[in-house]
């Protein structure tokens, strides 16, 4: 696959924007900065040779340790990981792309870590980024319409997040 | 019928129109018991006749190997079930919404001749009424859809108003060739007119006719709701149309009136086209002819063992033919997918009524041109046969004392009295007059 | 009319007009396939807007994951398209393979070829009888259920489950074959290549059923690539995409060897490819398309279908030959608690329903740290909004149904 060439180009043209790059990993991946993720999935989607022109999935992945013997063992600090996976129908190539945000805006307010939505470059992403955002609570800005997907509407808390605990209960159900 | 309970019950006296009420009531019991029971046997014949379609076996456990009593089972269980009615319905619409569908769908059957006189109530305008009535039925429908209180059965009521006024239009206009070939609005007339062979049938009458009956037989399904025009009760759009909310036996009285009237309009076609109560070979007149008595009137004080004879068969025959129309039905749903609302109407405006018109002008043209008919093949004329039943009729037969032998009866007729029965123009007559 | 309460915050997410209806098909109805939510405003009968609701199947298999180790995980994944269970499971056990690298000998593969063939045919049995069920049609589904029956048999000679078979697992499959399978596969076979022609002539070629799905729901490709559709609906518009030519290489060296077409229209000439007919001399013809059906129609998702099951056949009579002529193991399964590497693995496969993918984020134990399973039929379902604006109330299920979702997968 001829990932230098786009990854020169993506270089190239946005810098400070491309954090790193793993080609070695078993899906090639390139890191990017929540601010340029935009421009990058639109020069992605819409570069001459590669035309990314699908978004197969859109992932968040909570690296947190709740047991702190364990949080000292590894080199990560905790943050969210958001994973893209795109997939070109012309070129048949696929890439990953992974944005790194730390997991609450303010943890004492309990607001949301914010990402810019890549809603207007793919419309599937609409539904993928509900769905991150009811499971693992990240804040999309620019998404036309931000609710929960899967779990009802006045759920609280994020269920895909290694701290979250079941509720005690639910409109009259036990939860645990 | 009444007569008869007169002369032997009841006298002339004050006490005559107790007659009248008694026969009146048999009459109704006989025809809820068609209703009911026909429809008993209908859902059994419909479950049965499905499953062999899909590769399997109906019901096969209650009351034998073939599940005879299984609507009987059913049945019991709805009349048992609990009797409630939704928060939001209209009460009194939404209870009485049934019983307009079942009693528009049993009246109908008041004109509906089983047989050369074995009819609730003799009306001369038998095609009209039926028409008329059966288009009632729509009305308990809409009652349901409205007073149930739901969006979906309001939906179904829409859909269902909507198609089975449109499709009138059609089914009135592919009545009205029988009745212009026959002359005559009235039920066993036309129903008489067919005897003899299965020449005589009106739907061989001419290609025109033959087309008109299946265009018939198309609108016949569609005013009476069955698949593929069954969108009022779309079982997987809208859970199930205007009775979504009915439960227990108000819903098998709908069920009821659905079965009643599709053998209502199964009968009429059987009538209007299908010979009516005449089998393919004029097996009756044979056996009355053995058994003497006078040819197949029942309406006289004391009927014979001819006329009863023929009698029976005429109504076994009649049965036979709705059930088979029945059947067609039944298989028809089966296999077919649905038509979707815009569907149902453009089919009807753009393909039934064209169709039907043309050929109402085709058959009328036949007629006129008097071009050649099976129905001439053995020489006679379908004026010659008419109501039998009629006093009238009888008493001319009487008159002209016919006893034994049936050919001179028919030849016997006197011209004056085709007059007063058929209703033909002049110049009919005068060909008609010109070939004997 | 209705009592629905207005301040209830749960109900009604839009305003409406006076002359407007809100209704709700499901989530029980008989014809939303699954526990789904459609949320119609109508005026009259024309749909001007439509919102699904999903998630009442949500078991959250994705938090489940972390829990239970790879080989663990098997059934849970069975349950997600419950309809093409082998599928799920080869998607998972490909995803563990790759994290592994590991290989499965060359017996396993036929024999994974084979099943999951075989359950694709179930699959789409069942996506024609029920789509021939929300039109109307109720022999069909009669029809279509009487040989997934036969199928379902001998799938439950092979593992002893008729729907969730977590056969397939991580290294391979569980058990192999029992003797004579492939014998009674193949006879089942010779025999359902007679009964195709009878489907077409009940719903493919019926003038009603075009009448119903022929130009109705037209999906561009272009809106199908960017709503990220896949599978039959992806090539009911033309885009010419499948996996098992296209996708990752552990995915298409599964199929090498064999000979199948992807089924879509040419882009020049609209014919669908039919090279199967140099095999089969006797039969199995497809169908014309009608005049009146558009690329990207519900009619032509159908048809996709249709002719994949042909596909399908002709793989699975391959397979059995290259099964049978094998020798040596179907691919033991991996230990029960066996370590995944530090690392990540993303994989989609070609389910009958579209791409549906498996990523695992590993941290060196044996439990994954993270599991997400990409569901073909959701974003296959969000495209239903765009198209059923202004078609008719009974077009919704007409085109529910020809995208052929399954809750138990966009739910998870």
């Amino acid at each position: 696959m001829s990932e230098i060439a786009l990854l020169t180009q993506l270089k190239d043209k946005f810098g400070d924007g491309v954090v790193a790059v793993e080609l070695d990993a078993i899906d090639a991946w390139v890191e990017v900065t929540a601010s340029a993720l935009v421009g990058v999935c639109e020069f992605l989607r819409d570069v001459k040779d590669y035309h990314f022109d699908m978004c197969n999935c859109i992932t968040a992945i909570d690296y947190l340790h709740t047991d702190p013997k364990k949080a000292e063992k590894v080199d990560w600090a905790p943050h969210i990981e958001l994973v893209y996976h795109l997939s070109s129908i012309a070129t048949k190539l696929t890439l990953v792309i992974k944005v790194k945000i730390p997991r609450w805006k303010d943890e004492a307010a309990q607001q949301l870590p914010e990402i810019p939505s890549v809603a207007g470059v793919w419309t599937t992403a609409i539904w993928h980024e509900r769905e991150v955002y009811d499971l693992s609570g990240v804040n999309f800005i620019g998404h036309p319409e931000l609710k929960r997907i899967l779990c009802p509407d006045d759920w609280e808390g994020y269920p895909l997040r290694k701290d979250y605990e079941m509720p005690l209960g639910y409109h009259g159900m036990r939860g645990r | 019928m009444a007569e008869f309970f007169n002369e032997y019950i009841f006298g002339d006296g004050p006490w005559s129109w107790l007659g009248h009420v008694v026969a009146a009531l048999i009459a109704c019991i006989l025809v809820i018991h068609v209703v009911a029971v026909g429809a008993m046997g209908f859902i059994w014949l419909e479950r049965k006749v499905a499953g062999r379609i899909q590769d399997r076996l109906g019901p096969t456990r209650v009351g034998g190997k073939f599940g005879w009593l299984q609507t009987l089972a059913d049945g019991i269980k709805l009349i048992a079930k609990e009797d409630f009615t939704p928060d939001v319905a209209d009460r009194f619409l939404f209870k009485i919404a049934p019983y307009v569908a079942f009693a528009a769908s049993f009246s109908a059957f008041i004109a509906l001749p089983f047989a050369d006189g074995v009819v609730a109530n003799h009306v001369n305008t038998a095609v009209f009424f039926v028409l008329a009535v059966l288009g009632l039925e729509v009305f308990g429908v809409i009652l349901a859809g409205y007073g149930s209180g739901s969006k979906w059965s309001l939906f179904g009521a829409m859909r269902e108003a909507a198609q089975v006024v449109s499709y009138e239009v059609p089914l009135g206009m592919c009545v009205v060739v029988p009745v212009f070939l026959c002359g005559t609005m009235n039920l066993t007339t036309i129903g008489n007119m067919q005897e003899g062979f299965i020449t005589n049938w009106l739907v061989f009458n001419d290609p025109f006719t033959f087309v008109i009956a299946i265009v018939y037989f198309t609108c016949a399904t569609a005013s009476v709701n069955r698949a593929p025009f069954d969108l009022a009760e779309a079982e997987s759009e809208l859970v199930a149309g205007f009775h979504t909310e009915y439960s227990g036996l108000r819903w098998s009285l709908f069920f009821m009136a659905e079965y009643g009237s599709m053998f209502l309009v199964s009968g009429l076609a059987v009538i209007l086209f299908f010979g009516g109560s005449n089998g393919p070979i004029p097996v009756g007149d044979w056996m009355a002819k053995l058994l003497g008595g006078v040819d197949g009137s029942i309406g006289a004080n004391l009927p014979s063992l001819g006329a009863i004879t023929v009698g029976v068969i005429g109504v076994a025959n009649f049965i036979l033919k709705g059930v088979i129309g029945v059947v067609v039905m039944i298989w028809i749903r089966w296999t077919f997918p649905r038509l979707r609302i815009d569907q149902v109407m453009s089919m009807c405006l753009k393909y039934c009524v064209p169709i039907a018109a043309f050929c109402f002008i085709g058959a009328v043209g036949w007629e006129v041109l008097d071009l050649p008919t099976p129905s001439k093949l053995d020489g006679k004329s379908r004026y010659e046969y008419h109501e039998k039943w009629s006093q009238e009729y009888l008493e001319t037969q009487l008159q002209t004392k016919p006893a034994e032998n049936d050919t001179h009866a028919h030849q016997a007729i006197p011209a004056e009295a085709t007059v007063t029965t058929v209703a033909v123009s002049q110049s009919d007559l005068e060909v008609h007059g010109g070939e004997q | 009319m209705s009592a629905t309460n207005i301040d209830d915050p749960r109900v009604i997410e839009f305003d409406v007009r006076t002359d407007e209806m809100l209704i709700n098909m499901g989530p029980q109805h008989p014809s939303t396939h699954g526990v789904l939510r459609l949320a119609l405003r109508t005026d009259g009968e024309i749909v001007s807007d439509l919102e699904p609701h999903i998630g009442y199947l949500h078991r959250c298999a994705e938090k489940i994951g972390e829990n239970l180790t790879a080989r663990q995980f098997v059934p849970y994944t069975d349950r997600m398209d419950y309809l093409a269970a082998m599928n799920m499971n080869l998607g998972w056990a490909l995803t563990i393979e790759k994290l592994l690298d590991h290989d499965v000998p060359e017996k396993g593969r036929h024999l994974r070829v084979l099943i999951c063939e075989l359950n694709r045919v179930a699959s789409h049995l069942v996506a024609m009888g029920t789509y021939g069920l929300d039109l109307g049609a109720f022999s069909p589904f009669l029809y279509a259920f009487r040989e997934r029956e036969k199928i379902l048999d001998l799938f439950e000679k092979t593992c002893g489950a008729r729907l969730t078979y977590s056969y397939i697992a991580p290294g391979g499959a569980t058990a192999d074959l029992p003797s004579g399978w492939t014998a009674e596969c193949s006879e089942f076979i010779n025999q359902f290549k007679k009964v195709i022609p009878e489907f077409h002539t009940l719903l493919t070629t019926n003038a009603i059923f075009i009448a119903r799905t022929a130009g109705i729901g037209v999906l561009s490709p272009r809106m199908a690539i960017d709503y990220g559709c896949t599978g039959p609906v992806l090539r009911g518009s033309g885009v010419y995409h499948d996996l098992r030519f296209h996708g990752e290489e552990r995915y298409t060296e599964l199929y090498d060897g064999y000979e199948f077409d992807v089924i879509c229209a040419d882009s020049e000439t609209g014919k669908y490819p039919d090279s199967h007919q140099e095999v089969y001399q006797d039969g199995l013809e497809y169908p014309d398309v009608p005049a009146d059906a558009i690329l990207g129609d519900c009619w032509h998702r159908f048809y996709v279908r249709m002719l994949e099951v042909v596909q399908s056949v002709r793989l699975i009579e391959q397979s059995i030959a290259k099964y049978d002529a094998c020798s040596g193991s179907h691919g033991e399964p991996i230990k029960l608690t066996q370590k995944l590497p530090v690392g990540e693995a993303y994989l989609e496969t070609e389910a009958p329903r579209g791409q549906m993918g498996f990523y695992v984020v590993s941290d060196g134990q044996s439990k994954p740290w993270r599991v997400r399973a990409r569901s073909s039929c959701f974003s296959n379902l969000y495209v239903t909004a765009p198209l059923c604006r202004g078609v008719l109330l009974a077009d919704v299920p007409a085109v529910v149904g020809s995208l052929d979702v399954v809750m138990g997968e966009i739910d998870r």
